[in-house]
């Protein structure tokens, strides 16, 4: 827990490097072209790319800390609104898959644990296998196929127009266009929980308070209840994990079908050689992940305190 | 008494009963035949195309498979495609093995100072997701088949380091170790004779289980256009070129990404084996 504030350092300093493994000059991307060698002075002492790296770094660090990210080089618009308002869709779509693949992960993991070894451990062990092989972007190109090209019911890209202030989720005209990404999105995490819940349960089931506990008598539903409390802790690591991987890794999905989240914006930066936004939207998706995390650790404490590492 | 057979031949004896460690290696050995007998087994020309034959459906004049956008041979690309996809799949595990791999030995070796600057380090880099991290940095570099092949083998490093580090840190405390050290071996002998053939085997089932992840993610970066460039055939790519043609032939378009997907299972499967083969407790 006490890692969380270096690390997170740590990440700043990686984002601020980025601009420093593009190729060429970093000035060249905010400089036109056809600029004399005046101006180019005048431009490099504005934003500072005549100071020492370190001072850039920490210069660079206040403005983000005071929510400055910088302005947006293909669009002109302040860094901080581009993506807060990317990040607002993709979280629409991440509250639809996320859930879903929590639900149904944890139920086939729980299911697999109760009987292992048997056909339906084998059945759900090779599905959670096939889901997480399976490449999500793939997964969105084959749905929209069957479920827009072949079969016309459900739109193949976009997002439907919500209202800035609507939630837009509880309506079948906005909701239509959520599905397809939505299950590409949640493809792999639901394999991941599974897998991962199966090897929980079945970690806790073989410890010896267990055996106590049957010798005892208890009955069985008591006993499920005590077995997933302890797994619990396993889960939550887990779920997080994947949430900051559906969050961070959604541009593959959201490319697919056009969603304009996160992921799409990350994509419309990487093209049009946009730097700030680049770092602007690396940062704040690795800082939701690294609090995410933190988050995770400090509800497993909770849950089990003999986890406490202090 | 017939004497007891060694620790690897075990292994491979527990891998051949296991069905699904035998699927995977058979896919596996057909797909990289394939990439390796492409000249003689791909029926046309991958970079041969004609306006007249676009996107062509499966079985059409010859093309089992169809053609693509630019008129171009499906099987034919897809079997030129494994060559590049494959590679592209296993060289940065490769890389982040040898790289991620000696560092996280060496960091569960000589422990204290080492490890903690080590694995600080690798602590920063997992606290990107993946993708993001893979893309951020091909994305800033600019993209191609270098600055691909580089992000991904970054992006591999932490976690081989750190299963790399786990494995030496429990081999550094068994009793043999302390033996040799006993007889005068020095840190790079003991290293050398000692811990890497006991930590080879971990660390050979997770790089097999993180190629098939790398499969997915190499083609999702070429599928981004970020890695390998047209006309180059590449998996990945392919889907990304495809996916505005399917309105007119939806399955051939979906092709490449089952490539990709039989690809990134088979390595699944053999890897499930193989860590099941060196499980010395079953």
């Amino acid at each position: 827990m006490a890692l969380a504030f270096p690390i997170a350092v740590g990440v700043s300093v990686v984002c601020f490097a980025l601009v420093y493994i593009a190729p060429g000059d970093p000035l060249e991307t905010v400089v036109p072209s056809d600029a004399t060698a005046a101006t180019i002075a005048v431009i490099k002492h504005a934003y500072g790319f005549d100071k020492p790296l370190a001072i850039q770094y920490l210069i660079w660090l206040g403005r983000v800390l005071h929510g400055n990210l910088g302005i947006s080089i293909a669009t002109n618009r302040p860094v901080s609104l581009e993506v807060g308002e990317a990040l607002v869709n993709t979280l629409r779509l991440v509250a639809l898959a996320m859930p879903a693949a929590l639900i149904i992960g944890y139920a086939m993991g729980v299911a697999a644990a109760r009987y292992p070894g048997r056909m339906l451990d084998r059945i759900v062990s090779g599905l959670a296998m096939f889901g997480i092989s399976l490449p999500n972007y793939w997964v969105g190109v084959v749905l929209v196929i069957v479920f827009a090209v072949q079969w016309p019911l459900l739109p193949a890209t976009g997002m439907a127009p919500i209202a800035p202030g609507s939630i837009g989720m509880f309506n079948w005209s906005d909701l239509r266009f959520m599905i397809l990404p939505a299950i590409s999105l949640a493809l792999i995490p639901t394999g991941i929980i599974a897998r991962s819940t199966r090897a929980a349960v079945l970690d806790v089931l073989s410890q010896d308070f267990v055996l106590t506990l049957r010798a005892k008598g208890l009955d069985e539903e008591a006993i499920t209840r005590h077995v997933l409390r302890n797994a619990l802790p396993q889960v939550i690591a887990v779920v997080a994990l994947q949430f900051g991987y559906l969050m961070g890794g959604s541009i593959l999905v959201e490319t697919v079908f056009s969603w304009p989240g996160t992921g799409y914006l990350l994509g419309y930066a990487i093209q049009n050689r946009d730097v700030p936004l680049l770092q602007g939207i690396v940062l704040v998706l690795s800082m939701i992940f690294v609090v995410t995390n933190l988050i995770a650790d400090l509800l497993q404490v909770r849950v089990d305190p003999r986890l406490r590492r202090g | 008494m017939p004497a007891s057979h060694g620790y690897w031949l075990g292994v491979w004896r527990k891998f051949c009963k296991h069905p699904g460690a035998l699927l995977g290696a058979f896919l596996l050995l057909c797909i990289v035949l394939a990439a390796v007998l492409a000249p003689w087994v791909a029926p046309f020309d991958p970079n041969q195309g004609g306006i007249i034959l676009r996107l062509k459906p499966f079985g059409y004049d010859g093309h089992l498979l169809g053609t693509d956008e630019l008129g171009r041979d499906m099987l034919s690309r897809l079997i030129y495609g494994a060559r590049v996809s494959l590679a592209m799949g296993v060289a940065p595990v490769v890389g982040a093995t040898i790289i991620g791999g000696g560092l996280g030995i060496v960091a569960g070796f000589y422990g204290k100072i080492a490890n903690g600057i080590v694995m600080r380090v690798m602590d920063v880099f997992y606290a990107f997701p993946s993708v993001l991290l893979a893309v951020a940095i091909a994305g800033a570099m600019g993209g191609g088949l270098i600055d691909g092949m580089v992000a991904l083998t970054l992006v591999f490093i932490p976690p081989m380091c750190r299963v790399a580090e786990t494995a030496t840190a429990q081999v550094r405390r068994l009793d043999f170790i302390e033996a040799a050290r006993a007889t005068g071996a020095g840190g790079w002998a003991i290293i050398r004779y000692h811990v890497i053939g006991n930590v080879l085997g971990p660390i050979l089932v997770y790089a097999s289980s993180l190629v098939s992840v790398s499969m997915l993610l190499s083609a999702g970066l070429s599928f981004l256009g970020l890695s390998v460039q047209p006309p180059t055939p590449d998996w990945g790519l392919m889907l990304s070129t495809l996916v505005q043609s399917i309105y007119v032939v939806p399955w051939v378009c979906a092709l490449p990404g089952a490539a990709i997907f039989i690809t990134s299972v088979s390595f699944s499967l053999l890897s499930n084996g193989l860590g099941e083969a060196m499980d010395v407790r079953r």
